[in-house]
């Protein structure tokens, strides 16, 4: 299977991840590979299999509504590459 | 002592043959001596060992000792550990301390044990070679005699191969598709991966969430069995972690293994085999055999999809998991980001390494409109072909055994220009991950000079009893005892 430049160039603008010229030809082919690779699975009859996401089938607990985590922000935001007064700092998003 | 096991130790520590002090200074002295050979730590936690060593004599003193109290060992560096820099081998973590403690920290650090670090490992956990790390690769003690430099599997290379350097006796690890068993085959020692949601995954850094699992290194099964008491148990903090009863994995090591139900699957013995790895492996059942375990073949018709299956599901997971990565709230962020786009995508470029962006793209690719169904969802249904194959042969056996790996490890370099042949390394392990269930891997004889893993596979929640057959086995074998020169 093959996957098209623009698709690799859309996928990585969806996964906010730059890649240049170069980047794109080398992942046509490294994708492409894994594509194929994964192609296999179309072979499986898989009418009526209910998918499954948890090897036990196991769901989401519910659990009471109350406040179990202390604030912490000062220690969070010790380790944020930029703050300022309690805030993380972005370049400008509204002009 | 470079050479007992966590067991020994914990009877020397017992008997007051040695402090917990002397013991961690002896493995941080070995350590640093030996480590520039295999580069299996990222980090060593030389003043922060010595005062944990201090406080466990005190404890041990006071009459509080628990078997792990005043043990040296390590945790792969995708445990978050509170104050000690956890990098999970990123470039976008390599300044990154974490605020807070993985459970499984928290347990070890509660047991009285002694971190002397954290290990290496493949990129976010990316990888079967441990050649992905930003902190780069590790070299398998093996074979470095003969001036050979290999691989020592991965992701969980750097806490395989620093135990089969007697740099630590044991070190916790995690498996995604393989990443326990297959550099604990390749370096000659045990590791387990236990039933999914046995061990808790909170503050473990997420790769796939729904095949994720913590797990032990060390160089016996016994050894195996301590780590797991001191790991598995039910953890509100992880919202797939299963309540169930924890047993004392120690109590059923002696169990006689007669009337054990061995069963192969044919699948697994395939070409892709080399008939001296068939050799050692078949050579490790007679041992079962002679223990009184019954042998028959079994099939698992649908593991052949579990590789094309797993490279859906693990990516897909991985791209929504590694989104946190952002520059805004913690870890690397680019200079001089012009716009919001610009610092997203800039800092994921530079901070990323070449597989985790490919597994990303995968990942975000097989989830994006129109792909979907065609991609995960038939994935996710797949994945429970292969689990009922799993569930139908435990109705007719206790166990099963395979090799862990089609091949020794390989050269450093050989298969890192295609990622495709590097994801079949995992051939044998990635069913396991998909259906959830408990297996290991037993050094069982050697290739070449290069150690053979056994691997084991059990039905859910079944640790104690692989624990029990691999403990059995390490009894009447020494392959596990071996050590590279």
């Amino acid at each position: 299977m093959t996957i098209s430049r623009e698709d690799i160039e859309k996928v990585a603008v969806l996964a906010r991840i730059r890649v240049d010229d170069e980047q794109v030809s080398a992942l046509e082919n490294d994708l492409g590979n894994i594509l194929d690779l994964v192609d296999q699975l179309s072979a499986a009859d898989t009418e009526s299999v209910e998918p499954m996401a948890h090897p036990l089938d196991a769901v989401q607990r519910l659990r009471p509504d109350e406040v179990t985590e202390t604030n912490q922000r000062e220690a969070f935001q010790a380790i944020a590459p930029a703050t300022e007064n309690g805030l993380y700092l972005v370049p400008r998003v509204i002009e | 002592m470079h050479n007992k096991s966590v067991a020994e130790l914990s009877r020397e520590l017992e008997s007051g043959k040695i402090s917990s002090v002397e013991l961690t200074q002896q493995f941080l002295d070995r350590l640093k001596q030996e480590d520039s050979k295999y580069n299996s730590f990222i980090t060593v936690t030389e003043e922060q060992a010595l005062a944990d060593a201090q406080a466990a004599d005190a404890q041990r003193a006071a009459g509080n000792a628990t078997p792990w109290t005043g043990i040296p060992f390590a945790h792969k560096d995708i445990f978050c550990t509170n104050g000690v820099r956890t990098t999970c081998g990123s470039k976008m973590l390599e300044n990154f301390v974490p605020p807070y403690d993985a459970t499984v920290t928290d347990n070890f650090r509660k047991a009285g044990a002694v971190c002397l670090g954290k290990t290496n490992m493949d990129e976010f956990a990316m990888g079967s070679s441990n050649e992905s790390s930003h902190f780069g690769a590790v070299t398998n003690p093996w074979g470095l005699s003969k001036g050979e430099k290999r691989v020592p599997g991965g992701s969980s290379g750097g806490s395989a191969a620093a135990v089969a350097a007697r740099l630590v006796p044991a070190a916790t690890a995690t498996d995604t598709g393989g990443s326990i068993r297959q550099p604990a085959a390749l370096c000659g020692v045990t590791g387990l991966k236990p039933t999914y949601g046995r061990v808790s995954r909170y503050g473990m850094i997420a790769f796939a969430s729904s095949l994720d699992q913590g797990g032990a290194i060390a160089r016996t099964a016994e050894d195996n069995a301590l780590m797991l008491n001191v790991m598995a148990g039910f953890d509100p903090k992880d919202s797939t972690s299963l309540d169930r009863a924890v047993p004392d994995y120690t109590a059923t090591l002696n169990e006689p293994l007669k009337g054990l139900r061995i069963g192969l699957p044919k699948e697994y013995f395939s070409d892709q085999l080399s008939p001296a790895m068939e050799e050692q492996i078949r050579a490790a059942v007679r041992e079962y055999e002679k223990l009184g375990a019954t042998v028959k073949e079994v099939s698992l018709p649908n593991a052949k999809l579990a590789i094309a299956a797993y490279y859906v599901i693990a990516p897909a997971e991985a791209s929504a998991n590694l989104s946190r990565f952002d520059g805004v709230r913690y870890g690397y962020r680019c200079e001089d980001p012009k716009d919001l786009m610009d610092l997203y995508t800039r800092t994921r470029a530079e901070g990323f390494g070449t597989e985790v962006k490919r597994r990303i793209l995968v990942g975000t690719y097989a989830l994006s409109a129109g792909y979907f169904d065609a991609y995960y969802l038939k994935a996710q249904k797949v994945r429970r072909l292969i689990q009922q194959d799993f569930i139908n042969a435990f109705k007719e056996v206790d166990v099963l055994m395979s090799p862990t790996t089609p091949s020794p490890a390989f050269a450093l370099g050989e298969k890192t220009n295609d990622p495709v042949t590097m994801y079949l390394e995992d051939i044998f392990t990635i069913a396991i991950n998909l259906a959830g269930v408990p297996a290991m891997s037993v050094p069982a004889g050697f290739v070449d000079g290069l150690p053979v893993g056994l691997q084991i596979i059990g039905d859910y929640f079944s640790e104690a009893r692989l624990l029990n057959a691999a403990h059995q086995f390490q009894q009447v074998t020494d392959w596990h005892q071996r050590e590279p020169q």
